[in-house]
């Protein structure tokens, strides 16, 4: 059985013929679409590696049938920096070491812009510690994780407070 | 440059050591572009996934493999009827370093977690699905899965060959004539590295060579074992390795999964790749055995130490061995005139544990750290002044003097910056609200070891330079710290050195283990350096037509893409003594490892100190302040020595705390197979952990100066968070993670 899902990604429109309702957004990402920036840590939605923003709200993309999220938009780590240029949130985090080994890198940072877009943490290092705390780094890099998230979210402030009064 | 080499045994690096260099791989990880094994998405690749025993011992009596061959998609279903034979039995130690592996030879069951199948699909969802179908009947047997009912066997040896017993001088002696002693049994528990990516692989024959994805901290070794067990040669596997997301020593010993994968692939014609799911991880992959330990401290009238005693029970898998060697933690720590360290081995129905991260160190210096404080107490002294008054001038277990040992140093800086002056010697002093406060302190100790790596080093036209180790790296910093140190043995900018790594056709770069691979690769990679630049030298000072002719060949320095007379200021560019010499290129070898008997005992040391809230109705602890001082030798990079240290010390919050693999005795299978389960810590577990580094020069542990900062964290840690809460609370642990309802 084909379905057809219609998604846009990184600003790019997909119609993806689907011949396998069981697929998660996480495998259409990695195995169908060679989207491999995202990864899986556990695919139980218990450690945040998959993390993207589904029409702007970090998700667990292990946790999302495909299927279930026609038409939505779906930003992942490739779509993050503009061109040569890396967002904010990616430059904090090789600034402030946010990262080892990097495997769970994608999903902290996916999970940091939503984070700062949904502006609850603001810049109380407790709450972004704890709004960060669904995103597992084995590594431990939870020092420079949470230094980045604070510089990043300082230098959109003012982007932020826009992007709320738009909402 | 042999000579700088040698200069008092130790070099002052270049400009590029020594700097804080942000990661030189950071835009790949930033923005998902570094690739992962289970990335590659080869034309046509196939996907595998594993059935896991649902039992601890016995034999699987049938599978339904018509059921899952007929799912759509399927390609083939892989049980010991039809898997391939291995070129040597699984049963073969063909090195020190290979485990027992399943690769589906027979129909037995050793462990619950260990493959019995593997289905072949089309797509994922398909081969997930039908190893579901294969829904297997066993012949259960009777099993043993925790320390309490395994098998006591004796044995010689621990983890990597060490001696499982040592003394030292005599201890009945000793006894008697001590004036006061503790007992003190500690408990530690299994655990598992889960490092956040999955062991994967990607496998394809292309003719006859063999290419794999997967990620692997001994990239020689390894392809060693896989010629070895498929029966090819060495020369016909290429193993890529670039990015480890994590390895922790669960990713140093090979799995069945990976021969399985690698059989199907060459079965099939096709590429395939398999990647375990996390609960899958626990059993074939390795872990942190439990341990019981119980340590004996004698003191004289002083508190000085006069015996220390330390017993380990641990626990092997029924059909290969690797002990905890936790007993070795009190080897060189403190100065105990008479020492007596034993182990016993137990085996049970699990699959077999390996090194993860300071194996035998960590769960040892939780139970010596705790001994410690319970020691201090009955001597009447606080627990810093207790350890400085036992502090070892010398190694107690071989006699040598230590080749540096900045510990005085740790422990003035990190007490200082904890504020430990005026704490409290009785428990339950500090309050915070309703929260009891507790300030704890452990030591750190962590060997420093050298493998064998070997690194070329090559000078181009240009001025710049390529230069190629297989080392791995899995996060901490590889790819940065050991350009770095090839960057200073070229006497180039860093800018203008390309680093190949990650590849098995490169030079081996030993194991990334042990805290010993930049010591041990970098050694490599700078004689590689020095050796292209002699050459370089060779060539300018025998030339007439260069400023240095006549200096000789030890009479010239290598400093930003020159070479610099010592004798006067002049000198001439890597490029133009290429040039002139009509040279493409000049390219230099180098090995790294310890030559010779080693003449000085050698370890990294630190000193930690913890505050913990415990919840007095709840017993919830949380480490509120963690601060570790670490002298280890040479720091190439400190902002990603920073980052190791404090990732090992939050390796410690979560053994003194979380982390605990359970398995149902009844079943024989694990109870916590996955992250909601088994705890790590999360961002909010580690709100305020700090680590310096302290100052140390090194002449002897190599000629770089280098030790190591990838283990040492975790040491000191436990014990210094358990004994923070005793503190706190009164209640000395004897079992990590600690439990909450044992504090109130
Ligand atoms: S892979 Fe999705 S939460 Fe772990
Ligand atoms: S960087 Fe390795 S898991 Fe986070």
């Amino acid at each position: 059985m084909t379905s057809t899902l219609n998604i846009t990604i990184n600003g790019a429109p997909h119609e993806i013929a689907l011949d396998d309702p069981r697929a998660t957004l996480l495998d259409v990402l990695r195995e169908r679409l060679g989207l491999t920036g995202t990864k899986k840590g556990c695919d139980r939605g218990q450690c945040g590696a998959c993390t993207v923003l589904i029409d702007g709200r970090r998700m667990n993309a292990c946790l999302a049938l495909a299927l279930s999220h026609d038409w939505a938009e779906v930003t992942t780590i490739e779509g993050l920096a503009e061109g040569d240029t890396l967002h904010p949130v990616q430059q904090a985090f090789i600034a402030h070491d946010g990262f080892q080994c990097g495997y769970c890198t994608p999903g902290q940072i996916m999970s940091a812009v939503g984070l700062i877009a949904e502006g609850e943490a603001g810049l109380d290092p407790e709450r972004v510690r704890e709004g960060m705390s669904g995103n597992i780094c084995r590594c431990a890099a939870y020092a420079g994780i949470t230094d980045a998230v604070l510089e990043a979210t300082r230098a959109s402030g003012t982007r932020t407070e826009d992007e709320r009064t738009d909402a | 440059m042999d000579d700088m080499l040698n200069t008092q045994g130790h070099v002052r690096l270049g400009s590029s050591a020594g700097q804080p260099l942000t990661r030189r791989d950071g835009i790949l990880k930033v923005t998902g572009a570094a690739p992962y094994a289970a990335d590659a998405r080869p034309e046509g690749v196939l996907h595998a996934v594993t059935l896991a025993a649902g039992i601890a011992r016995g034999r699987v009596a049938r599978l339904n493999s018509a059921a899952a061959e007929a799912h759509p998609g399927v390609v083939k279903v892989y049980t010991p009827a039809n898997t391939p034979a291995l070129a040597v039995s699984p049963d073969e130690k063909i090195h020190p370093f290979v485990w027992r592996m399943e690769v589906l030879q027979d129909d037995r069951v050793r462990y619950a977690g260990q493959p019995i199948a593997m289905v072949v699909a089309e797509t994922l969802e398909a081969a997930t699905e039908a190893a579901r179908l294969l829904a297997p009947d066993y012949e259960a047997e009777p099993h043993r899965v925790t320390l309490d009912d395994a098998e006591p066997f004796d044995t010689e040896t621990t983890a990597f060959g060490r001696p499982a017993n040592m003394t030292k001088g005599d201890l009945a002696t000793a006894r008697a004539t001590s004036s006061r002693h503790v007992t003190t049994q500690v408990d530690t528990s299994a655990q598992y590295h889960n490092a956040m990516e999955p062991h994967a692989i990607t496998a394809q024959w292309v003719g006859d060579r063999l290419e794999i994805d997967t990620p692997n901290q001994a990239i020689g070794l390894s392809k060693q074992t896989f010629s070895a067990f498929l029966g090819i040669a060495p020369e016909q596997i290429l193993l890529r390795s670039p990015f480890i997301g994590g390895g922790f020593g669960s990713k140093a010993i090979l799995y069945g999964a990976q021969l399985l994968t690698i059989l199907a692939a060459r079965d099939l014609e096709r590429p395939v790749k398999l990647a375990l799911r996390r609960d899958q991880v626990y059993g074939p992959t390795g872990h942190r055995a439990p341990t019981r330990q119980t340590l004996r401290i004698d003191m004289d009238d002083m508190g000085r130490i006069t015996a220390l005693d330390h017993d380990t029970i641990t626990l092997t898998s029924s059909f290969d061995q690797f002990l905890e060697s936790a007993s070795n933690a009190s080897h060189s720590l403190y100065a105990a005139p008479v020492l007596r360290t034993t182990h016993h081995g137990r085996r049970a129905d699990v699959g077999t544990p390996g090194p993860m991260r300071a194996p035998g160190e960590a769960p040892g210096s939780a139970a010596l750290e705790i001994a410690m404080d319970e020691a201090a107490r009955a001597a009447g002294l606080d627990p810093l002044d207790f350890r400085l008054l036992n502090h070892a001038d010398t190694d107690p277990a071989s006699g040598m003097s230590f080749s540096s040992k900045a510990l005085r140093e740790c422990y003035a800086e990190a007490a200082g910056r904890f504020g430990w002056a005026g704490r409290p010697q009785e428990p339950r002093q500090m309050r915070e609200g309703r929260l009891l406060k507790g300030w704890g302190m452990g030591t750190a100790q962590f060997p420093c070891p050298m493998f064998q790596a070997a690194a070329h080093a090559t000078l181009r036209a240009d001025g710049s330079a390529v230069v190629e180790t297989s080392a791995a790296d899995m996060g901490q910093g590889a790819w940065t710290a050991l350009a770095q140190i090839a960057a200073d043995g070229l006497g180039i900018d860093i800018d203008k050195v390309e680093f190949r790594s990650g590849h098995s056709d490169l030079p081996d770069a030993g194991v990334a283990g042990g805290s010993g691979h930049t010591a041990t690769a970098g050694t490599a990679l700078f004689n590689a350096g020095s050796d292209a630049v002699r050459q370089l030298a060779d060539l300018a000072t025998q030339d007439p037509a260069s400023p240095l002719f006549g200096a000789g060949n030890a009479g010239v320095t290598a400093r930003s893409g020159r070479l610099w007379r010592n004798d006067d200021d002049r000198s001439e560019a890597y490029e133009d003594i290429l040039a002139r010499a009509g040279l493409e290129l000049i390219r230099g070898e180098g090995t790294g490892a310890r030559e010779g008997e080693p003449t000085h005992a050698m370890f990294s040391h630190g000193a930690v100190f913890a505050e913990v809230l415990v919840d007095p109705d709840l017993g919830q602890v949380r480490v509120s302040r963690l601060i570790g001082a670490f002298a280890a030798g040479r720091i190439i990079n400190p902002a990603l020595a920073r980052s190791q240290l404090l990732g090992g010390m939050i390796w410690g919050i979560g053994m003194a705390l979380q982390e605990e693999a359970l398995h149902d005795t009844r079943s024989g299978r694990f109870v916590n197979n996955d992250l909601a389960g088994y705890h790590v810590p999360v961002n909010a577990d580690a709100p305020m952990v700090e680590a310096i580094t302290v100052h140390e020069d090194d002449p002897f542990v190599n000629a770089l100066g280098i030790k190591g900062v990838g283990e040492i964290g975790v040491t000191g840690t436990v014990g210094a968070i358990g004994n923070a809460v005793w503190h706190a609370t009164g209640v000395r642990p004897g079992r990590f993670p600690i439990h909450p309802e044992t504090l109130i």
